[in-house]
């Protein structure tokens, strides 16, 4: 017998993308932002992000293999490693280990693995994390350390972060307020040790840092423009016609650049299992997820509204992805 | 005090509104149902395998009620009990009904039908039918992906891995009919289970001239007629190449198994073949069944 | 530089004939013309076993008026009328031809003067290419001369010439480009006069410079006659995409056709056709077939007379590499895996490309991500993600409102999902099945 030749159906050839050259690009793109975070709060960053990796790839492993009972190894697709991370990043640097372990669990374990696994659940599991330990621990997830304390962990002293003081001038009413917030330059690049509104959580220090991994996810086509593009520009009018109408509010510059206004537009948001899929979806589910923020930072009881923003608007995914459809062909108006 | 009295207060309040909302909406909406249907579908398998050509079980209980006899009517999950309860509800008459099997009519073993190609892609009969023949130069029989394994409710069907053919469990199936809709080349048929479980059927429907079957597939049925001409009941019919046995008209006789020279007519569930000889000298030549 | 609007990829050109000049090959020892080798009804056969055949024989009828004839492309003896494997991958009837000599029917103009004028009345066109067989030969095998008979109320305003060639591997047009380009000009002209349109755009995708210069530079002295290079994406061969990146006007959904905005869309390949067939008397038996991959030897271009089993085209072509896994009829985007190498060439094979085992077999399917990519290079718009899953469910309402007919299968989705996912699988499923539904509905009413 000859070599049998294999029949399948066209395409016979395949563009070489995979979920880890994808997951991994994510990584790659999060690794400025991760070194700005060591380098600005030392000791404290290496220890919670470890953490929260380690606890969340072997969470996946674990749940997969003893709970789910699934032969394939998700482990190594990469996303549960950018799970940790991201899930850091949102943490402030001198939280306990063991805090830490929970939101894993929570993130990997009710986030996602409830669902399926990677493809299946409806909110990003980071984010599910993040906003578990903050209602379950308000106050260490609210006593953030101030930057440039490298040797520093639990004992780490804790400051004012920009949006709290954002916060507190709509309070008072008074915008004298919002002159202690660092300059709009520090907190591009992120150093703002001797301010007196420079604390944060991991990765919401360094504005510069993010946006190279935007502009590298957006080169390597992992991501389109379309989500983090949309919510940075409703957040930058919305914020800006609110300055306008009340100096009480900050500029629209500060609102881009404090708080995890940039991680979550570029990280967050655009997480593949939780966006629309069409670019019409992607631009609403973009503008509403600004458009709360906005609110939610100037109105609601937390200062920071990133976080609910997109999972609000991960809830309604599939209903945009129900009414937002792709432009057809032919539907294009004749001339 | 004056905080818990209002707390009682407005919930009570709410608690009254919403009750006189349920009770109006219950009585201005209700929807009558004949009582019968609840206690017809509660007879019933419940499996909603839609067997019975209804929209699941509460689908088939509906059609009883309205039609006001049984004729026609059968739950092949249930089967007669089924029926006679469902007849004693309705005070009708259940029809008799003969119970059917489902039976793979492909032989295509690894051995008998050697594989030309290697197919690679969805595991679905379906898509590898729009595909092209399959994997053997077969383009009747047996794809062996499994759709029927997987529409089966019952776990009745299971692909053998080592003859790539499906087989049916006997003891669960229910004849339903759900692996026979999916098939996309008919391979399955729902055939009455026989006298004392026993059947004689063709295990093969490839139409093509004999040469052709018989070089693609060593069990294939060449259409020779042989069957045709033995049988004393004409049960037998031969078209497009195939020979066919009406289950109505075949006696389970064997004789056409034995003159098959393809092997291609099995018997199932008849006791070995050496008892058979002893009673009824007139078969001479004992076959080995495929 | 012009190009289509939506969605799009780009897979890798891997054009490694493109530098072989044409050569004929040589006669089969046994010719096999399967009797459906275009869309519409198969055609009938006109001939019984024992007939001696020339070359250009008419040996099959049209079945119906989406039908084509078929001619013979060897002199010899009717072997049998039997079934063959074709490209489908089922048993389709077939004529068998022994050859013998090279025998041609009389009336055929060998020479290769280039004839420029025509006199013929567009009526006579199309009857022409109507009698000489020609379907559209870059894959679809669609008979020419129903495009060229548009239904009443519509009028065509431009042909577009398909010198596209977006898929891969494929140099069969471009050589044919390079080396009959005086004959595909007046092929253009005969096309016009037949359409009655005074405007033909030749589209040819600017990877192949060459090929633009020369038409170009050749274009000057026909009126009306312009080269349009567009940007290299796949699918832009396909025709709503072609129509859209020449004309920026798109088709509206089926059941509209090109000619509802006013184009015909024909492959230089059909064009070369109808200048044989109109000018040299020359029915369609011969094609040019690109035999191609990267373990072969040497990937040539050859013409190749119809019914010439592939087995020999690869012979001709250095043999079948060892590691060979797949044989491709067509192109890697949309080209079908054949069962055997037997398969005889048809009207519309455009080439033969041999993929060794490693780059043949697919990879594991993983879940999907959701990661939108599919929906993003729809060159149709569609979103192809919901419906694989409704096509695996069988929810064939839901499809039916995605819109799942206007699915063009270029295999866009597949080839770019990262989880390797048998997209187009399903919705080929879910086609098969909502078109036989619609057909359905449609003999009920």
């Amino acid at each position: 017998m000859e070599n049998k030749l294999i029949v399948s159906l066209s395409p016979h050839v395949h563009s070489g993308d995979s979920i880890q050259r994808n997951m991994y690009g994510v990584l790659i793109a999060l690794i400025p932002a991760l070194l700005v975070s060591f380098f600005v709060f030392g000791l404290g960053a290496i220890i919670v992000t470890l953490t929260s990796v380690a606890a969340c790839l072997f969470f996946e492993w674990a749940i997969t293999k003893y709970i789910l009972k699934r032969d394939g190894n998700t482990l190594w697709d990469g996303s549960a490693a950018i799970t940790g991370i991201l899930l850091a990043f949102n943490l402030p640097s001198n939280l306990p280990v063991w805090i830490v372990i929970i939101g894993a669990l929570v993130a990997i374990g009710i986030g996602k693995m409830t669902f399926g696994g990677l493809g299946c659940n409806p909110f990003n599991p980071a984010l599910i994390g993040r906003v578990f330990l903050l209602i379950s621990f308000p106050v260490q997830m609210t006593s953030w350390p101030q930057a440039g304390q490298w040797g520093a962990y639990l004992d780490a002293e804790t400051g004012a972060t920009p949006l709290a003081l954002m916060k507190q001038a709509i309070k008072s009413g008074d915008p004298s307020v919002l002159n202690d917030l660092p300059s709009s330059l520090l907190l591009l690049i992120g150093f703002p040790e001797n301010c007196q509104a420079g604390a944060g959580c991991l990765g919401e220090i360094c504005a510069l840092a993010l946006l190279l991994g935007l502009a590298y996810m957006l080169w390597k086509k992992i991501i389109s423009w379309h989500i983090p593009i949309s919510i940075l520009a409703t957040v930058f009018v919305f914020s800006g016609l609110m300055h306008l109408a009340n100096p009480v509010y900050a500029s629209p510059v500060q609102h881009l650049l404090t708080g995890g206004l940039m991680l979550g537009a570029i990280f967050m948001a655009t997480d593949y299992v939780t966006s629309p899929m069409s670019h019409k979806g992607m631009l609403v589910y973009g503008v509403c997820i600004g458009f709360l923020t906005v609110v939610i930072r100037t109105f609601g009881a937390y200062p920071e509204g990133m976080s609910f923003a997109i999972l609000i608007m991960n809830a309604f995914t599939p209903l945009i992805n129900t009414y937002c459809k792709p432009k057809r062909y032919g539907e294009v108006a004749k001339k | 005090m004056n905080m818990i009295l209002i707390a009682v207060v407005s919930l009570g309040a709410i608690g009254l509104v919403s009750a006189i909302v349920l009770y109006v909406a219950s009585k201005k909406f209700a929807v009558y149902e004949d009582p019968r249907i609840a206690q017809v579908a509660e007879v019933l398998p419940q499996a909603n395998c839609g067997g019975c050509g209804f929209p699941g079980c509460s689908g088939f209980a509906a059609a009883c009620v309205k039609a006001g006899s049984l004729e026609g009517k059968l739950c092949p999950v249930g089967g007669q009990p089924t029926m006679e309860k469902v007849a004693a509800i309705l005070g009708l008459k259940a029809e008799a009904s003969e119970p059917k099997v489902a039976v793979v009519r492909c032989n295509g073993t690894c051995d008998n039908r050697p594989r030309l190609t290697q197919y690679d892609g969805v595991r679905s009969c379906v898509v590898a039918n729009a595909t092209g023949g399959g994997e053997t130069g077969c383009f009747f029989g047996c794809l062996g992906y499994g759709d029927c394994a997987n529409a089966c409710q019952f776990g009745a069907i299971r692909i053998n891995p080592q003859t790539g053919l499906p087989e049916v469990d006997e003891t669960k199936c229910t004849a339903c009919g759900a692996c026979a809709k999916t098939c996309p080349r008919n391979i399955i048929e729902i055939r009455p289970r026989g006298k004392n479980n026993r059947r004689v059927y063709v295990q093969c429907v490839n139409k093509d001239k004999g040469a052709l079957a018989r070089k693609v597939c060593d069990a294939a049925c060449i259409g020779c007629g042989k069957c045709v001409k033995t049988c004393p009941f004409e049960a037998i019919t031969l078209e497009n190449n195939l020979a066919y046995i009406d289950p109505a008209k075949c006696k389970a006789c064997r004789k056409c198994e034995m003159e098959c020279l393809q092997g291609a007519i099995v018997a199932v569930n008849f006791p070995p073949r050496k008892q058979r000889e002893t009673v009824s000298a007139e078969i001479e030549q004992p076959e080995v069944k495929p | 530089m012009k190009t289509f609007r939506i969605g799009g990829v780009h897979p890798a050109a891997n054009k490694l004939s493109a530098g072989k000049a044409i050569e004929p090959l040589a006669l089969p020892r046994q010719a096999v013309f399967p009797l459906s080798q275009h869309i519409g009804a198969p055609a009938t056969p006109l001939v019984k076993k024992g007939d001696t055949v020339k070359v250009g024989t008419r040996i099959a009828e049209a079945g119906g008026f989406v039908s084509a004839p078929i001619f013979s492309s060897v002199s010899g003896k009717v072997n049998k009328i039997d079934s063959v494997i074709d490209a489908s991958g089922y048993r389709k009837p077939a004529i068998y031809i022994d050859v013998e000599g090279d025998e041609w029917e009389p009336d055929i103009d060998r020479s290769t003067t280039l004839l420029k004028t025509c006199d013929l009345s567009p009526e006579e066109i199309v009857s022409r290419i109507k009698e000489a067989g020609i379907v559209g030969m870059g894959g679809a095998c669609f008979p020419t001369h129903v495009k060229l008979s548009p239904p009443a109320g519509c009028k065509a305003t431009c042909v577009i010439i398909n010198g596209v060639e977006c898929e891969p591997y494929l140099t069969a047009d471009h050589r044919l480009m390079l080396e009959k380009p005086d004959e595909i000009l007046v092929g253009i002209c005969i096309l016009m006069k037949a359409a009655k349109v005074n405007r033909a755009y030749i589209a040819i995708e600017n990877n192949k410079p060459d090929a633009i210069r020369l038409l170009s530079e050749k274009a000057k002295a026909y009126a009306g006659i312009e080269v349009i290079p567009l940007q290299v994406k796949y699918p832009q061969g396909g025709e709503k995409q072609l129509i859209d990146a020449v004309i920026r006007r798109q088709v509206p959904a089926p059941p509209a056709l090109p000619i509802h905005v006013g184009a015909i869309v024909q492959n230089v390949g059909t064009v070369f056709a109808i200048y044989e067939a109109v000018q040299k008397h020359k029915p369609l038996f011969e094609r040019i077939v690109t035999v191609t991959g990267k373990s072969l030897k040497t990937p040539s271009n050859f013409l190749t007379r119809l019914g010439t089993p592939m087995s020999q085209l690869i012979e001709a072509a250095g043999g079948m590499p060892e590691d060979t896994g797949k044989v491709i009829g067509g192109g890697p985007m949309m080209g079908k895996a054949l069962m055997s190498t037997d398969i005889p060439i048809c009207k519309g094979s455009s080439g033969v490309l041999l993929m060794n085992e490693h780059e043949a077999r697919r990879a594991t399917p993983q879940p999907c991500i959701r990661c939108a990519k599919c929906v993003s290079v729809c060159p149709m718009g569609l979103e192809p993600y919901l419906l694989a899953t409704c096509s695996a469910h069988g929810d064939w309402d839901r499809v039916e409102h995605e819109q799942i007919m206007s699915c063009i299968e270029c295999g866009s989705c597949q080839f770019t999902c990262p989880s390797h996912r048998p997209i187009l699988d399903n919705i080929r499923l879910g086609k098969g099945k909502v078109g036989a539904i619609i057909r359905a509905r449609n003999t009920k009413k």
